[in-house]
């Protein structure tokens, strides 16, 4: 187990390109120690503020943050990060100011997009549309590729997609191979087989292993399936970051000692953000209470760790 | 397959393509597909595995099991009816397919039942289902309590309040209503809801959708459960008639009554085959708001993704969902099944837009002239009738798809905002005077 982060990163350049490690600054995330991977919707509650957040989670230590872009139909989202989306929409968020975003951002942290498909899919659908043919069919676009040519160019390293399935992949796939990018996976506590399989073959840079079945959503419980979807993926070579209800250093010693090589967590900050909307505090403060949480996390993360590999660093 | 087999009359049509498609790989030409998170893509994999053993291989006797239920508890056949005024006014042969006279009094059992069934051979526990203007959550909740399965169902805030009898009906059946109250409280809402509800639940729980929508397996089957209304209506038209119709014509909105009204004609060349939509209050899109005052999702939607499959979709340029509207709740939704959006491509179904105006109009005409008060949804293949009879030949099935019981309410309330030719003076009921 010890050995497996390390091999993880060095293997990228060994790996047939439709295997995994595009992005080096991803690999080199969970090179030594466990990695935190923070998420926030992007423009939640409103453009600077956003900016401001995130960047709060980098000082926090996040070693990749991930960037939710919001889309109309989160169907994978609990109640805490719905709000958040429904937040940014009416903030006017949308795929370009997404981009500019991104540009705009101060960070270490590599950048992985976490949208839906339809956006992605829609990014470029514009221009083949006002080539439509008289019967007024749309000329088939280069689905993806529009979408995954600017997030390279807005400097992202890869994508999260919730609701794009190993099956229906491969065009995103191939798009992210050509430009560089990483494309991570969710695996699911009911993920076995060939399922599996799929999966793992298609993955890049790091697996999103789903702690519980549902949503996302900041429970106190951590699942103890947690530990029998890492023990299914422990041939896999590939990082294996955990998510869905971490919410505390607690639980991310708990999840990195069972042998997580990274903690994902979203809804826990996204509560901070939405409470900071509600009661109007200043964003200075939210920032700072952003970066604590995500100290605590990483001192957690960092302890488990630890606690596995028997070797404490000091 | 048996299905097919049994109920075509003419022995010489061994391959009906059409009547079949999908059913392999959930492919609609580009259209369909699995786009899902992947909690619930085992449970998928679980429900086309059923699906291919139970409803097209007949394990167990399912589909004997199921054709039982739907005589003996839902009432089928339902009749081919000659419509005599209409045919009089339109110098047409229009007959009316009752799917108003099943049990529940719209076409949504025929799905619901099959779906509640296949899930207690599947050996599931709990049943969930979204519901627009809530006869989907009422058949859902009438086949669970028939069938003994614990149920819930999540509604539109909006539609909860549009809908109130169907509200009453569900919870008299025994089941849970859970109100939506994001985004517009519509169906959009209520069908996010429940995938939710899914992806937690999946192993003990299958999610009865209600609609040709959603991912592979779900438009193949709910079009399969549908199938019956076109399976009977075919035979009924050439036992009665000698004859093939000329022109179907049935309402859209996700298109479960259409498919189920189209798939057994899809192979027969000769028949013209029309969705009608729900043009709403204008077929113009502000994308300021959002907002798309239709639910005209085959006749000016564009391609995308949306609850599990490739389908045409009313969306903003970015390829955010807009939020649609129709006078009838059924109708009011931003997407459509998969399998009609390549039906329109291919040119084998034409899709039509009816505003509410004429939907309206179509309610009136209906119940003043033949004695039946359709739903709202149903109202729109009539104002089409109306609006299109030169589009028409000569000899036209119409799917009555619900009765309008339920939309006594909204149907006083509209018309009593507009001048609709031939309607009663309803000012009365509305506190208008």
């Amino acid at each position: 187990m010890a050995g497996e982060t390390p091999a993880a990163a060095e293997s990228a350049e060994e790996r047939t390109d439709d295997q995994t490690g595009n992005s080096e600054a991803i690999a080199a995330a969970f090179a030594d120690g466990p990695a935190y991977v923070p998420y926030l919707a992007v423009g939640d509650p409103d453009y600077e503020s956003s900016l401001a957040y995130v960047e709060a989670l980098d000082r926090g230590g996040a070693d990749i943050i991930e960037l939710g872009l919001p889309f109309s139909e989160p169907i994978a989202e609990g109640s805490t990060i719905q709000g958040a989306i429904v937040r940014a929409l009416d903030g006017g968020m949308t795929p370009d100011r997404f981009f500019e975003f991104v540009e705009e951002l101060d960070v270490d942290a590599p950048l992985v997009c976490m949208t839906y498909y339809n956006l992605i899919y829609q990014y470029g659908a514009g221009e083949a549309r006002s080539a439509s043919d008289a019967s007024g069919h749309a000329a088939s676009h280069d689905g993806p590729r529009a979408f995954v040519e600017r997030a390279a160019e807005a400097g992202l390293e890869g994508f999260v997609v919730p609701d794009l399935p190993a099956e229906e992949a491969d065009p995103l796939r191939t798009a992210c191979d050509e430009f560089g990018l990483d494309l991570v996976f969710i695996v699911a506590p009911t993920t076995r087989g060939d399922r599996l399989e799929r999966i793992m073959s298609r993955v890049s840079g790091y697996v999103y292993v789903q702690a519980r079945l549902g949503t996302t959503g900041a429970k106190t419980e951590v699942s103890d399936r947690t530990a029998e979807s890492l023990d299914r993926l422990r041939e896999y070579d590939v990082p294996k970051a955990v998510g869905f209800g971490i919410s505390s250093g607690e639980h991310a010693e708990r999840i990195v000692a069972g042998g997580a090589d990274g903690i994902i967590v979203g809804s826990a900050l996204v509560d901070i953000v939405a409470e900071g909307a509600e009661n109007d505090d200043p964003v200075e403060e939210v920032a700072d209470r952003l970066t604590a949480l995500s100290r605590e996390l990483k001192a957690g993360a960092e302890r488990g760790y630890e606690s596995r590999i028997g070797t404490p660093e000091s | 397959m048996s299905e097919t087999e049994s109920t075509t009359t003419d022995a010489s049509e061994t391959t009906r393509p059409g009547r079949e498609r999908g059913r392999e790989d959930g492919k609609f030409g580009r259209y369909g597909g699995q786009y899902v998170p992947e909690a619930l893509m085992p449970a998928i994999e679980e429900l086309t595995d059923a699906y291919e053993r139970y409803v097209l291989g007949n394990e167990n006797g399912f589909m004997d099991e199921f054709r039982e239920r739907l005589a003996d508890f839902g009432g089928r056949p339902t009749p081919l009816q000659r419509a005599d005024r209409l045919s009089e006014r339109y110098d047409r042969e229009i007959y009316l397919k009752r799917e108003d006279l099943l049990h529940g009094g719209a076409h949504k059992l025929n799905n619901a039942l099959g779906q509640v069934l296949l899930a207690k051979y599947m050996g599931k526990e709990r049943i969930i289902a979204e519901t627009g203007a809530g006869q989907h959550g009422t058949a859902t909740a009438m086949a669970a309590a028939h069938l003994d399965m614990p149920c819930t169902i999540y509604m539109g805030e909006r539609d909860i309040n549009r809908q109130r009898p169907n509200v009453f009906r569900m919870k008299l059946n025994g089941s849970d209503v859970k109100p939506v109250t994001a985004g517009r409280g519509t169906l959009k809402e209520a069908i996010s809801e429940t995938m939710r509800d899914w992806a937690a639940t999946v192993e003990d729980t299958h999610y009865v959708i209600g609609s040709i929508v959603g991912p592979h397996p779900f438009p193949v089957m709910v079009r399969d459960f549908q199938a019956v209304i076109s399976e009977e209506a075919r035979k009924q038209s050439l036992d009665r008639v000698g004859e093939l119709p000329t022109d179907v014509v049935a309402c859209a909105g996700g298109g479960s009554n259409t498919m189920g009204t189209f798939a057994a004609f899809v192979d027969d060349e000769s028949v013209a085959l029309h969705a009608v939509e729900a043009g709403g209050s204008t077929l113009e899109v502000d994308e300021e708001t959002g907002v798309a005052p239709n639910s005209a999702s085959l006749y000016t939607g564009e391609e995308g993704v949306l609850h599990g499959a490739r389908t045409k979709l009313l969306q903003d340029s970015d390829g955010q969902i807009m939020e649609s509207h129709s006078i009838s709740s059924g109708l009011d939704y931003a997407g459509v099944g998969p399998e009609l959006a390549y039906l329109v491509d291919e040119g084998r179904v034409t899709p039509v837009a009816v505003d509410d105006d004429a939907a309206l109009e179509g309610f009136h005409r209906l119940s003043s002239t033949e004695g039946i008060i359709p739903a709202l949804e149903t109202a729109h293949a009539f104002g089409y009738l109306e609006e299109h009879t030169e589009d028409l030949g000569e000899r036209v099935i119409v799917n009555v798809s619900g009765r309008g019981d339920k939309d006594l309410d909204a149907a006083i309330e509209e018309t009593d905002k507009r001048d609709v030719p031939g309607a009663p003076d309803m000012s009365m009921f509305t506190g208008g005077m």
